[in-house]
């Protein structure tokens, strides 16, 4: 009977959100030494093992399998089903969840955080499974209850390191940005209620509504669903969260997370057979504009995780931009558009959970071995560092989107549906193809800043000189992640296979792969050429050197003999050419001390990029909200006998209304 | 068969004979002799036998820069066809491969400039990816256009659509973006008015100031990238300006070598006449470009 049961890959696939969720729990009881730590990595790489195949081969099957558990809650029978959509979005939850696990072996070992170690991983067994919950969950009470655990969860890996004021902060922000999110996901879940009868999601395309409900229901999951997928202006609570959290958490966070909000936004789509134009129109336009605006700010960015937290920002609205064409495609009866459009969000999105955790366990392992976020203090540790720097270099490549990686796979289908609309009679939709090149072209700027600062050049500080290379733990994931980068951009019809199932199962109009003009074996042959046309010369110039030895001397300083590592370009001076033509979007702010007496005492000089959005717009507004709701607080006084009245006068509210 | 094998020819053997035109019309402004032609062909050769400096706080990154960007500059060069013979591969959105190689080999000369720990590189390469930065849209536009004029998506048929009567019909559009392309010819190639190939000790400077460092054979492959990627960007251009075809294979040919020739030439005759730009002037005149380019668009939709 149960082996039976463990051949069905379903039970492997719930199976393994409980062995997830169970993770940390020996580690909450065995409070001394390390083996709550090991033991919830095992229980990451098992669940992993069991969880993978299982889904890929669901996926290719087009199996579908449905759940109902017995619950007494008022909310209707608690669907869990297993469709391609939620398939699909299992795979980043459990690719990136035994990754981090394994890294935090190295990164936060209980040997040296021992007080936060058993927390730590136990949040991060329960966020990976109530993301995979969420993903599953086919009932709006029990989908809002995973959200919620999802949310906190996150929250407590956030303030992992709690002491600072930063820290708190910044999981306020999060925590404040969560829950406005979720009100809106209640407004969406009452008004299905409302339009359905049932807290059970409506199956694919069956969902009838008038045009004012529809886009009700469609505004409020853009709002609760694209605060968590950080998408423009929503996106406020996302840099500083990222940037605070200890690495492996941020990889869960940004490789994963954000795309909770993208599959909500996709499930809620798929529940209408037909969308306005506009819905498609916002998404394209929302998703442009987030991402060049973020990819803008990036650049100017010196701390490494704000950098790679705000290039997720720009991801997120490239992957949003791609779904935004789909529902174009869909809505104006274009199933090519629809396809490209569709295929290269989800692409994308399995692309960005590889080589953006990568990013972040690099950045990670960087700041293990330097002690800053600050890159405009590193410098120098690809002498050090030789294995960190050459996979964080694959990261880097394929985050701006350049071949033989995956990033340029997902991106040139969307450039094949933005350039193929320049043939319709109305060609706004291929403005895209030169705002998506504008993108790319200022995430080049970013992540050479990224590489170039931080591992090449002269170290810029005595941390950045003594850095040690991560240990075997930290770098099997990466050299995992960087090998699948690699992989899924020579080889993208592999990805495409996994995609098509969702494609056809999300939009019914939508013709799989016929659709796709161009043979995935092209990728193969340009990427393979590429690397074999790059390792002929490399060996050609190599072969050289060994017959003629080079002489090694120091960089040529144009003539000037004292150069310091100081004189270096750093992070802010590179991205300062760009920081001066998007002034509008990002400014430095410059504190510093006064200089005067005939003999100065030191005074410090300290700059910070600062976002204008964010600091202009989005503050003020939240502080004139803070000063309403001060009236509100003053009903919260502490005093429990008026509590007591507050209790009763509800109750009693309720019954008038109820009879 | 035998095209391609001219193809390939005419792609490895030409590049650096336009260097050496170009400099010869800059030597004939300026009442100079000049160097012959055939001088960038010996640089090569004389670079390829030179032994090689590298500096201590370099990695193995810093020979890669130059390796990766020639197999890019090598492997785009067989997607662009030269005048009216097929590129020897040619699929569905291979233009976008075409630009995104350049941005593969921009990454690592880039990335190999940052290697040396040199303020001065350092300043050349954030310069480079700023204004490439900017140049990329007009491209991207500019082959929008090409798509809604031609309908297809690939570079061979796209460019081989245009003929005297397309000139005809869309004259307009067309000029203002050949007026983008060549903005983007020389931006690219780090020409004058926006770069100046001869210098590299002023503050100015974008290009020559990255590759200070190299030296020997890997400074041979940059010269040759270089020249290559002229060679390339110049081919799409002319395929955009020269819409005419022979009729005869071997015609054709000899039509788009001499052309080649002719646009080595003008370009001569623009680093002659102009003067480098102000560096802050640089984005305005790229913005201008992608304008111009967006215009073309616009005239061809309308």
């Amino acid at each position: 009977m149960f082996p039976e049961m463990m051949r069905d890959p379903a039970v492997l696939v719930i199976t393994a959100i409980v062995i997830a969720a169970c993770s940390g729990v020996p580690g909450l009881f065995l409070r001394r030494g390390r083996f709550g730590q090991h033991a919830a990595t095992a229980g990451a790489l098992v669940a992993a093992l069991l969880a993978l195949p299982a889904l890929i081969s669901m996926l290719v099957t087009g199996a579908k399998t449905g759940f109902t558990v017995d619950w007494n809650l008022p909310f209707g029978a608690c669907e869990l089903a297993l469709d391609p959509l939620s398939l699909f979005f299992l795979i980043p939850i459990f690719l990136v969840f035994p990754a981090g696990s394994l890294y935090a072996l190295g990164y936060w070992p209980a040997a040296s955080h021992r007080s936060s170690e058993p927390s730590v991983t136990f949040f991060y067994g329960l966020l990976s499974a109530a993301m995979a919950l969420v993903v599953v969950a086919r009932n709006g009470a029990l989908f809002m209850i995973a959200w919620e655990v999802m949310a906190l969860a996150g929250y407590f890996l956030l303030i992992t390191e709690h002491e600072e004021s930063e820290v708190r902060s910044a999981g306020i922000v999060y925590l404040i940005a969560s829950h406005v999110g979720a009100a809106s996901l209640l407004v969406l879940f009452s008004q299905l209620r409302l339009a359905t009868g049932s807290f059970v999601f409506p199956a694919t395309g069956s969902l009838q509504l008038a045009a004012t409900s529809a886009s009700l229901i469609f505004t409020a999951a853009l709002v609760g669903f694209g605060s968590k997928a950080g998408i423009m202006p929503l996106h406020i609570w996302l840099p500083s969260a990222h940037a605070n959290a200890p690495s492996h958490v941020s990889a869960l966070l940004s490789g994963v997370m954000l795309k909770i909000g993208i599959y909500g936004i996709l499930r809620v789509v798929s529940f209408f057979p037909g969308q306005p134009l506009w819905w498609g129109g916002l998404l394209t336009a929302a998703g442009l504009t987030s991402a060049l605006m973020g990819i803008s700010i990036a650049s100017a960015q010196k701390d490494i995780k704000r950098l790679l937290a705000y290039s997720s920002i720009e991801n997120l609205g490239i992957i949003t931009a791609g779904i935004g064409m789909a529902l174009v495609g869909q809505s104006t009866a274009n199933p090519r558009l629809a396809y490209l459009g569709l295929a290269g969000a989800l692409f994308h999105v399995l692309n960005h959970s590889m080589f953006k955790p990568l990013l972040f366990f690099g950045a990670g392992s960087v700041m293990h071995a330097t002690g800053t976020r600050d890159m405009d203090r590193m410098g120098g540790l690809a002498a050090r560092m030789p294995w960190s720097a050459a996979l964080s270099l694959a990261g880097a490549i394929a985050i701006c989107g350049l071949p033989p990686f995956n990033g340029f796979a997902s991106e040139f289908l969307l450039y094949l549906g933005f350039f193929g609309e320049a043939r319709a009679p109305e060609p706004y939709l291929a403005l895209g193809a030169p705002v998506l090149a504008l993108v790319g072209g200022v995430a080049l700027i970013s992540f050479v800043k990224l590489f170039g600062t931080t591992f090449l050049g002269a170290p810029r500080s005595p941390g950045a000189a003594h850095g040690h290379e991560a240990p075997a733990t930290m770098l099997a994931p990466m050299v995992l992640l960087a090998l699948l980068s690699l992989s899924c951009g020579l080889f993208p019809q592999l990805v495409l296979a996994l995609v098509n199932p969702v494609v056809r199962s999300v939009s019914a109009a939508t013709p799989g792969p016929a659709a796709l003009p161009i043979q995935a074996l092209w990728f193969t042959v340009a990427g393979a050429s590429l690397l074999v046309l790059a390792a002929a010369l490399f060996w050609y110039l190599r072969r050289r050197q060994s017959l003629f030895p080079a002489d090694r001397g120091p960089t040529w300083g144009c003539g000037y003999l004292r150069p310091t590592a100081r004189m270096q370009y750093t992070a802010s001076s590179f991205g300062d050419m760009l920081g001066s033509l998007a002034g509008s979007l990002i400014r430095t702010r410059i504190t510093r001390g006064v200089i005067a007496g005939v003999a100065p005492a030191a005074v410090r000089l300290s700059y910070t990029p600062e976002e204008t959005i964010l600091y202009r717009v989005i503050q003020p507004l939240v502080s004139l909200v803070g000063i309403a709701f001060s009236f509100i607080r003053r009903l919260q006084h502490g005093e429990v006998q008026i509590y007591i009245l507050y209790i009763f006068a509800t109750l009693f509210l309720l019954m008038l209304w109820v009879r | 068969m035998i095209d391609t094998l001219f193809h390939m020819v005419l792609v490895l053997a030409m590049p650096p004979l336009i260097l050496g035109v170009i400099g010869k019309t800059k030597a004939a402004f300026a009442g100079r002799v000049g160097a012959p032609f055939l001088q960038p062909y010996y640089d090569l050769s004389r670079l390829m036998r030179k032994g090689v400096v590298l500096s201590d706080t370099t990695t193995w990154i810093f020979r890669a820069g130059p390796v990766v960007t020639l197999s890019a500059t090598l492997f785009a060069a067989l997607l662009i066809p030269l005048g009216k013979h097929p590129a020897p591969i040619s699929f569905e959105g291979d233009m976008i491969l075409f630009a995104y190689l350049f941005a593969l080999g921009r990454f690592f000369t880039t990335v190999a400039a940052l290697d040396t720990g040199s303020a001065f590189e350092g300043m050349g390469a954030a310069r480079e990816v700023t204004f490439s930065c900017l140049a990329e849209p007009t491209l991207f536009f500019a082959l929008i256009t090409l798509t809604r004029l031609s309908g297809t998506m690939s570079l061979t048929p796209m460019l081989h659509h245009l003929s005297l009567s397309v000139w005809v019909a869309a004259g307009a559009s067309l000029l203002l973006m050949l007026a983008g392309l060549f903005v983007v010819l020389l931006a690219e190639n780090c020409r004058i008015p926006f770069d100046d190939p001869n210098t590299h000790l002023e503050l100015t400077m974008i290009h020559e100031v990255m590759v200070l460092d190299h030296s020997g054979p890997y400074f041979g492959c940059i010269l040759y990238g270089a020249a290559l990627k002229l060679y390339l960007l110049g081919a799409l251009f002319l395929n955009v300006a020269v819409p005419f075809s022979a009729g005869n294979g071997f015609l054709d040919w000899g039509i788009f070598a001499f052309s080649m020739l002719a646009l080595a030439v003008a370009i001569g005759v623009v680093e002659s006449v102009m003067a480098r730009l102000r560096l802050i002037r640089v984005p305005q005149l790229l913005v201008a470009a992608m304008i111009l380019t967006a215009f073309s668009l616009v005239l061809v939709v309308r």
